[in-house]
């Protein structure tokens, strides 16, 4: 800095820490709460230290079944929550690797129609159209499907856009140099295009997975089989008990568990996804 | 015609025995918790009674996800064969005459013995015709009772449970007095404070017999009595006597952690409350205002019958016929009451209970089922049948929670409710 | 980009997904909603009446209609406001310390990564009259906090869940702007004997303003739709509807109602009302990449 002023080095510490201590505040509890008996719940208030059920919550939520109303194990939704949101990642970056090549490199009749077609898809959640698209998805037999669970939701624009940005700040030059040298669309696609937006498809696969990993109204509502229940959405189930009572410990471990996957990928790639987060919203 | 049965009978079962793969019937269900557990125990022993159907139970979580999931699942034509649907839903699936197979003709349809009289009068009610034919069969029916900690009564010297309006406010005054912090609390407000106050009050909830006479029924529950009794409990939120927590039992918490002395709530959760619940409790029924009504008449039922839905194969429905007729029989029938607290629905498994001794060894038990039958039903207290009803409690619920805020007074709220409630009640009589 | 190349089917072949995924699960929904919101249709889909604009007219007459767009601008703006403030504080603070920056950054972006519904039941349990450790230290402190009853403490609590996972994006946006402010600019200040306090205020906080005009515009893109999942966890959109935004009404109406027709009108609005937010945002966006 400028100049050393201590107490204004206290006082950013000090913001720092209590910042990161209130952030962190609603998952201590939820990790306190993971570690009681249901019966700590009912009868007054959420236990402030830690109980001696830990093993037991965590390991039969992880392995028997996550609780009332979701008979299936954590790790089995984990598995469809991995599968959902790979297939949204992945779904979404090469149709709109695909579609983005196609707008910046091509002219062709209908191309600004085109355009804004896929553009449009880009803000109106599903929540809004939540009805018809069901009735879509279900006359297309596909309830209960990993391809119920993902395909509509690759339905967006945002990756496409991020593509055309990134395309359009590759120099013309080179793209010249590759005719030249008589590459045809499909080999410099690969050649040299894919080999460039190597780091953008990255910090956007990054992004994309935690948007797929986090989907919670869509699964809710295609899913009846719990073969198919991912972890996000089975927090919903567990906690609308109208004939029994919320067993909150193993709501705690099922949302710490639902959480952890996608803070790794956020922790462990800050850089890509810090990268992805700026691209994508340029 | 008896041997040709037994033949039938035999030949049923050898080609049970040689084809493998059982008829599989879903049903949904929003019976979460321990109840949900037991739901998989009767269908596992329905499955394991016979081999050509096997039910197969999925929890659709609460009872309005349950029902609008089914809805939405019968417009996309992948609906369940049997679903479970609440009491305020009645009327709307009442209504859906080309989506359900009632429930007396499908018994008939398959020759399983059916008769309206083996099931409680006030329970079967509900769920007829004008014809009195049964629409769909009755699974969970529950009904309000007063829950109250008899640890917190004994500490400020009461005795005994308050049986009218009148009392429940000396005697929370007097809790309150003895550092208890607050009087009751109450689940779904509509349902007990409202539907079920007016019927015990005999007053109309909506005219037109509360709807069973025609789909032209209005709302009727701004009347003096009800405005009078919410007024009430306005006051008594400020006061303490009464704490309001949410729509649903989300209140229930305060009452086992001893912030409230009394709870009104459905008879089935009993089982729930002795699992929670550290103190003796005990169980009487709904309170009534002494100064309205000399003698209250039954509360009505709430909870949730079974409904087949159209759209599946002969097989199928063959199959969910001979499982509602194993859910009547009184054993089933008698270790689910039993188990959850749910009213038993017909007579053999009521009279199967007593018999057994449970009401002795487990006082307030039989609350509901007393309360439920100790009157004939009149007009306003034989039930509810009115459409949209879903939407409609929710309104009620908005205005309730806007009178014990305090930003609007009883009759406000009410005569909004009513006017609200109206709109929908007219839309769902031009949709049908 | 000046080059191109000179293909007639190919382009259309790699559009191909796009554009199929794009008309089977949006524009055929879309249609579809936009032909529902002039029926009236019972909930099972038996019998459906075309009754023109009733559905708009009822929804237009309809007070509580006028109530969720309250209710939509005040949470936004809630979630917008105390997200950007928080975070611009956190960053400040975060671009003076010289030790430990990423260390801190990392502990405050991982709650970006925590789905809002997630969210909305740790703030819950926290807040939970009977039984959450906040409302117990707020009644010590002689706050009644009951958002089962109470509209506004409910909208403060589902403000508060929305804004948690927030704060992370706006952190990082506003610590790469207080990065790129040169520090020539600062040090010259400082010479002419200019407090941090009065540095911030005169010379970063007006080169900031752009990062802060767009993150107010992601943060109000992001209440409006992105927090559907706080809110169905948590209040459902009560008590009363004090917290029922205008999305979440579309579903509760169609899918919890099963007033087809009106969610469909709704949903009609909605996506005008999108188009429109679309077109500001695209021309802004145009604008900016290049110049």
């Amino acid at each position: 800095m400028i100049e050393n002023r201590p107490w204004l080095t206290f006082v950013s510490h000090l913001s720092l820490l209590f910042g990161i201590a209130l952030v962190a505040l609603p998952v201590w509890v939820a990790l306190v709460a993971s570690t009681h008996p249901t019966s700590a719940f009912g009868a007054g208030h959420i236990p402030l230290w830690f109980g001696d059920q830990a093993l037991q919550n965590w390991g039969s939520v992880l392995f028997d079944n996550a609780g009332s109303g979701v008979d299936v194990p954590v790790w089995y939704m984990m598995l469809n929550s991995l599968i959902m949101a790979l297939g949204i990642t992945i779904g979404k970056i090469l149709i709109s690797l695909l579609s983005a090549y196609a707008i910046v490199y091509f002219r062709f009749p209908f191309r600004h129609l085109c355009f804004w077609v896929i553009f449009i898809t880009l803000m109106l959640p599903v929540e809004v159209r939540i009805v018809p698209t069901y009735e879509v998805v279900a006359n297309l037999n596909m309830l209960n499907s990993y391809a119920g669970l993902t395909l509509p939701l690759i339905a967006s624009a945002t990756a496409t856009f991020l593509f055309r940005q990134c395309f359009m700040s590759i120099p013309g030059e080179l793209v010249e140099a590759a005719r030249i040298d008589g590459a045809g669309p499909i080999r410099f696609f690969f050649d040299i295009l894919l080999p460039l937006s190597r780091t953008n498809i990255a910090a956007l696969f990054v992004i994309m997975f935690i948007y797929g990993w986090n989907q919670y109204l869509w699964p809710l509502i295609v899913t009846t089989d719990d073969a198919y229940y991912t972890l996000v959405m089975s927090i919903k189930r567990m906690l609308s008990v109208d004939n029994g009572d919320v067993e909150w410990n193993r709501v705690m471990v099922t949302t710490l568990l639902a959480m952890l996957p996608p803070i790794a990928v956020v922790v462990g790639m800050q850089k890509l996804f810090v990268k992805g987060l700026v691209d994508a919203e340029k | 015609m008896q041997s040709f049965k037994l033949a039938s009978v035999v030949i049923g079962m050898s080609i049970a025995s040689v084809s493998f793969a059982a008829t599989e019937v879903e049903w949904w269900h929003a019976m979460g918790g321990a109840n949900g557990e037991k739901v998989n125990e009767i269908a596992q022993a329905f499955n394991e009674s016979q081999g050509a159907y096997t039910v197969k139970p999925v929890y659709k979580g609460n009872y309005t996800e349950t029902m609008t999931s089914a809805i939405a699942a019968f417009r996309a034509k992948k609906q369940p064969a049997i679903v479970q649907v609440f009491e305020v839903g009645t009327a709307s699936m009442m209504a859906a005459k080309g989506a359900i197979y009632p429930v007396y003709e499908l018994m008939s349809d398959f020759g399983q013995p059916f008769k309206a009289s083996d099931y409680l009068s006030s329970v079967t009610g509900y769920y007829s015709d004008v014809d009195g034919n049964i629409l769909s069969m009755p699974f969970n029916s529950s009904t309000p009772v007063l829950f109250y900690n008899k640890e917190l009564f004994a500490k400020a010297g009461i005795s005994s449970a308050p049986t009218t309006w009148e009392q429940m406010e000396t005697v929370s005054e007097k809790l309150l007095k003895n550092g208890v912090s607050c009087g009751f609390t109450t689940s779904w407000q509509s349902w007990i404070q409202l539907e079920n106050f007016s019927a015990r009050h005999d007053v109309p909830f909506a005219t037109e017999e509360n709807g069973f006479g025609g789909m032209n029924t209005e709302f009727a529950f701004n009347g003096p009595t009800q405005v009078a009794h919410i007024q009430k409990m306005s006051e008594w939120q400020k006061s303490g006597v009464f704490s309001y927590a949410g729509r649903r039992s989300d209140s229930a918490p305060k009452f086992y952690s001893q912030e409230c002395a009394m709870y009104m709530g459905s008879s089935a959760g009993y089982a729930g409350m002795k699992r929670n619940t550290s103190f003796d409790f005990g169980v009487s029924q709904l309170p009534y205002w002494e100064s309205k009504i000399e003698k209250p008449n039954n509360t009505i039922i709430g909870g949730a019958s079974l409904w087949v839905l159209k759209g599946h194969s002969e097989e199928e429905y063959r199959g969910v016929a001979s499982f509602l007729s194993f859910l009547s029989r009184a054993d089933v029938q008698a270790d689910w009451h039993q188990f959850s607290g749910y009213l038993p629905i017909t007579h053999a498994a009521y009279g199967l209970t007593k018999g057994q001794g449970y009401y002795e060894k487990n006082l307030g038990t039989e609350t509901g089922v007393i309360q439920m039958t100790s009157t004939t039903p009149t007009a306003n207290s034989k039930g509810l049948r009115l459409g949209n009803f879903v939407q409609i409690r929710d309104i009620i619920n908005e205005s309730l929670e806007g009178v014990w805020s305090g930003q609007t007074t009883a009759q406000e709220a009410l005569d909004s409710a009513v006017k609200r409630g109206n709109a929908l009640l007219r839309k769902f009589e031009k949709a049908n | 980009m000046s080059v191109y190349f000179p293909h007639k089917k190919l382009p259309y072949l790699l559009l191909l997904p796009q554009l199929v995924i794009t008309f089977i699960f949006f524009l055929w929904p879309a249609e579809q909603a936009f032909e529902q919101a002039f029926y009236q249709e019972d909930p099972f889909g038996l019998s459906r009446t075309f009754i023109g604009l009733d559905n708009f007219i009822s929804l237009f007459s309809d007070p509580i209609y006028y109530e969720s767009m309250l209710v939509t601008l005040v949470f936004s703006f809630s979630v917008a406001f105390l997200g950007l403030s928080i975070a611009l504080w956190l960053a400040v603070m975060a671009d003076r310390v010289i030790h430990g920056k990423l260390a801190y950054q990392t502990m405050l972006i991982w709650p970006y990564a925590v789905a809002p519904v997630l969210a909305g039941v740790l703030w819950w349990i926290l807040f939970d009259p009977s039984m959450g450790p906040v409302a117990l230290w707020l009644k010590y402190l002689g706050v009644n906090w009951d958002h089962y009853l109470n509209g506004d403490q409910a909208m403060i609590l589902v403000v508060i869940s929305a804004t948690w996972k927030q704060i992370s994006y706006n952190f990082l946006f506003f610590l790469a702007g207080l990065q790129a402010v040169p520090r020539s600019l600062i040090e010259a200040a400082s010479i002419d004997g200019a407090t941090p306090f009065k540095r911030f205020w005169t010379i970063v906080f007006p080169l900031l303003s752009p990062t802060t005009f767009f993150l107010l515009v992601v943060n109000l893109v992001y209440a409006f739709f992105d927090t559907f999942g706080v809110i169905d966890a948590t209040t459902q959109g009560g008590p009363g509807v004090s917290t029922a935004t205008m999305v979440y009404k579309v579903f509760s109406d169609g899918f919890i109602g099963l007033d087809l027709g009106g969610s469909a009108a709704q949903s009609v609005v909605l996506m005008f009302l999108v188009g429109i937010m679309t077109v500001i945002q695209f021309r802004y966006i145009e604008r900016k990449v290049e110049y």
